[in-house]
């Protein structure tokens, strides 16, 4: 599905990434944890295609092709999708509305019919039942005025919708409480099946109850240095990230 | 952002309200919907789809350059404007130059009566005297009058034709390019269009329907020689021939417009709608529209154009007029497309236009919407003088600048009567090397009691190259009168960008959503379908904008 190798980029001539390795096989979660600084949201908008990050070295190939290579608009209507750490405001534009554009362009992109009035209504009810959201959420601006949490809602709402086939969700546990975890969750465990791939950047343990990973990476210094299952998370919340680095590990 | 204010500035009360203008607008749509009850048949609604053609081909897109180095800038300059095509229609043209001969060229040509003739002789006996205005924030090489042909009519308008079947198929062809079928028109519109081509009204639709209320709505050419009262009455009685350089240039040489009269307690049984277009090179066009609501009556007017491509800059001088007497109401809504010149900012229009109205009576009521996205060079300014006793001026405004276009426009709103009410949302859009100013006077006079205004101005930048300037001029001369002024400028960011673009959707589509999403409140003011092909406009006007 997603093949990492030797990833190297940078911004305003910092090298964040040096060197990361990763693969994800369909059907497989992936949890990345590391200290602040790491670099794992530069690894999230790199694969998102983030112009601000120059990648200058390694490659990244999504199902066969060149991911680095892509429009970000193409790679999402290729099927990465990205929940965004920090949600962007659209003034005067209809979260349904832009919803239902995202959607339109990712089927376009297929040759697929869009979706009329009433099939895409009725699929948005339909999450939005199963992220418990209010309906308000249907008619107000994108992101705009929204609390830290809705905001979050709202990107895995978008995540449910949108349906991708690998899902990068940055933080997006972060500034939630743990019912609000807990729905988050079901939306991401919904999709789960052999087809579905995520990578769930996170800096706590918690929601990887919620969310069982298969793989649990350590980022340190921009490159993986520890991959282990999902005991390896509960190791690092007890002992945290500096027992994990390669130097002090036994 | 700069502000200016005059001396006289002394607002009583500013204060910072939420838009709350909702209920407004659910007030206008019910109205426009409701039956007059007058006629006994109602017209359906029309498809106003053939004001541009390239909403009908919506799916053909220009093809553009891929990314280039500055993504959001630059190529805002590849987009070409895709009308551009000339008909080779005979034009008979007075020679170039203005003096007394060519007005009475003009003034003869039609066959004018003499109060006209005077009229016109006057206008430019002053106008001799006058300069064109510097003050704008508008630079352009002078413009040599003497240069410009005053008066060209396609041959065959000579003798006027009675019927549709008798148009020269070369004007048919012209409009069936624009968009408009013509021949089919009575059957798919309700709309009764005074379309101008080149100086001369073609053809005037649903006149007979019209006539059955006793709603005049002609060529002013016609109107001259039909209602000379009505156009002796009101002509420059809002607009002085002598206001400015480029009213009374207009006044002397005006060629045709329109003319609509609703008579009183009418309500109109549709939606009024006038056609430009600027054909022969060379050649400005001195539109002027005159629209008399009567008592108690209602009417809504469209205005659409859009133009062949030129490399020389076209003048264009027009005059819109509008009385609204007691009770009366008047909608006037406007998209306007002209050839903006190129990327290099070579050609163009040059759009002096002197629009406004008079709320004559008590109770009565005119609004503006305009959606602008043509023209080299704007300098307007939709005004309102509220003389009347709870009259409403109302404003709506979205203006496009890309490429190296300048526009200085806005909105003057003049409170005389007790309680009269002003409204001002102007929308500007600055991509390109596109320069913009809102201009908007609000002045109080003395006996205007218990007046209040809302003014909100926004900006909105895309890229770094462009500029968005706001001069408010606030003059209140009355303590208990209300006013309001709100400013924001913003940007349309990377982040939104590649947000939108996560999500699928391509930076174009992106930033048009984002641009029509600033401009909504402006877009609901207009009608339902003109609304759907203003923002077609804007996406077309703001494609090639990004990479």
């Amino acid at each position: 599905m997603l093949e990492i190798s030797n990833l190297h980029a940078q911004i305003d001539d910092t090298q964040i990434l040096k060197g990361l390795d990763l693969s994800i096989k369909p059907g497989e979660i992936h949890a990345i944890m590391g200290p602040n600084g790491s670099g794992k949201s530069t690894l999230a908008k790199v694969l998102a295609g983030d112009e601000a990050y120059e990648v200058t070295d390694g490659s990244v190939t999504y199902e066969g092709k060149d991911l680095l290579d892509m429009a970000p608009e193409e790679r999402a209507c290729e099927g990465l999708f990205l929940a965004f750490q920090y949600p962007v405001e659209i003034p005067g534009v209809n979260n349904t509305y832009f919803l239902k554009a995202a959607l339109n362009a990712i089927r376009a992109h297929h040759d697929e019919e869009e979706l009329d009035a009433y099939e895409f209504l009725a699929l948005v009810k339909e999450k939005m039942a199963l992220l418990e959201m209010d309906k308000s959420f249907k008619s107000r601006p994108v992101n705009v005025g929204f609390s830290g949490g809705e905001k979050k809602r709202n990107e895995i709402l978008q995540l449910t919708v949108l349906n991708p086939k690998m899902a990068v969700l940055d933080e997006t546990d972060s500034g939630l409480d743990v019912d609000a975890l807990r729905t988050v969750a079901k939306g991401v465990n919904s999709l789960r099946d052999e087809n579905h791939s995520f990578l769930v950047i996170t800096h706590y343990q918690r929601l990887l109850d919620y969310i069982v990973p298969d793989f649990v990476h350590i980022m340190v210094d921009g490159k993986i240095a520890r991959t282990g299952d999902k005991s390896l998370a509960l190791e690092v919340e007890d002992k945290g990230y500096t027992t994990t680095q390669p130097s002090a590990a036994p | 952002m700069e502000s200016r204010h005059t001396m006289r500035r002394e607002p009583s009360r500013t204060t910072a309200l939420p838009l709350k203008l909702l209920g407004l607008w659910a007030v206008i749509c019910h109205k426009r919907q409701s039956s007059d009850g007058l006629t006994g048949k109602r017209t359906a609604r029309v498809l106003y789809s053939w004001y541009w053609p390239f909403a009908l081909g919506n799916g053909c897109i220009l093809s553009r350059d891929t990314i280039k180095q500055d993504p959001i800038v630059d190529d805002v300059l590849d987009a070409t404007y895709k009308y551009g095509f000339v008909t080779d229609v005979d034009a008979e043209s007075a020679p170039p130059g203005l003096n007394e001969d060519i007005v009475r060229f003009i003034s003869a040509k039609k066959n004018e009566p003499e109060f006209l003739l005077e009229w016109r002789l006057k206008a430019f006996e002053k106008w001799k005297k006058m300069t064109a205005p510097q003050w704008a924030k508008v630079s352009y090489p002078e413009i040599d009058y003497q240069e410009i042909c005053y008066y060209s009519a396609p041959k065959s308008m000579e003798d006027r034709p009675q019927s549709l079947d008798e148009v020269d198929p070369k004007l048919l062809e012209t409009y069936e390019k624009l968009g408009i079928p013509l021949a089919e028109r009575a059957a798919l519109a309700g709309v009764a269009v005074d379309a101008v081509f080149d100086s001369v009204s073609v053809a005037t639709t649903f006149k007979d329907q019209l006539k059955d209320v006793g709603v005049i709505f002609c060529s002013i050419s016609e109107a001259v020689r039909e209602h000379p009262e009505l156009v002796k009455k009101y002509l420059g009685s809002v607009v002085p021939a002598t206001d400015n350089f480029f009213t009374a240039l207009n006044s002397a040489v005006f060629s045709d417009g329109s003319f609509v009269y609703i008579p009183k307690g009418v309500r109109c049984p549709m939606e009024l709608s006038t056609y430009f277009r600027i054909n022969a090179a060379n050649t400005g066009q001195f539109e002027r529209t005159l629209i008399v609501a009567d008592e108690g009556s209602y009417v809504s007017y469209l205005e659409g154009c859009t133009a062949p491509m030129r490399d020389e800059n076209q003048l264009h001088a027009a005059v819109v007029e509008l009385v609204a007497l007691g009770d009366a109401e008047i909608k006037y809504s406007t998209v306007q497309n002209w050839y903006p010149g190129d990327e290099n900012g070579v050609g163009g229009i040059y759009n002096f236009v002197t629009k406004r109205g008079a709320c004559r009576g008590d109770n009565s009521k005119i609004s503006w919407t305009q959606v602008e996205t043509g023209s080299a060079i704007t300098w307007k300014y939709p005004s309102v003088i509220l003389q009347g006793d709870n009259s409403i001026g109302e404003f709506y405004s979205v203006a496009v600048t890309a490429n190296y276009q300048q526009a200085d426009t806005g909105t003057k709103m003049v409170h005389i009567g007790k309680n009269t009410k002003s409204t001002i949302i102007s929308k500007g859009i600055a991509a390109g090397h596109g320069d913009q100013s809102y201009r908007g006077l609000v002045r109080v006079q003395k006996g205007a009691e218990g007046a209040r205004n809302y003014t909100q101005c926004d900006s909105l930048l895309l890229g770094d190259r462009c500029g968005a300037h706001t001069f408010p001029y606030i003059e209140v001369m009355n303590s208990t009168a209300q006013v309001e002024h709100e400013a924001s400028t913003s940007k349309v960011s990377e982040d939104q960008l590649f947000y939108c673009r996560q999500r699928g959707i391509s930076e174009e589509d992106a930033i048009s959503m984002i641009v029509n999403g600033f401009c909504k409140e402006v877009f609901r003011e207009l009608p339902m379908e003109f609304a759907v092909e203003a923002q077609k406009l804007l996406s077309v006007s703001l494609e090639g904008a990004v990479g």
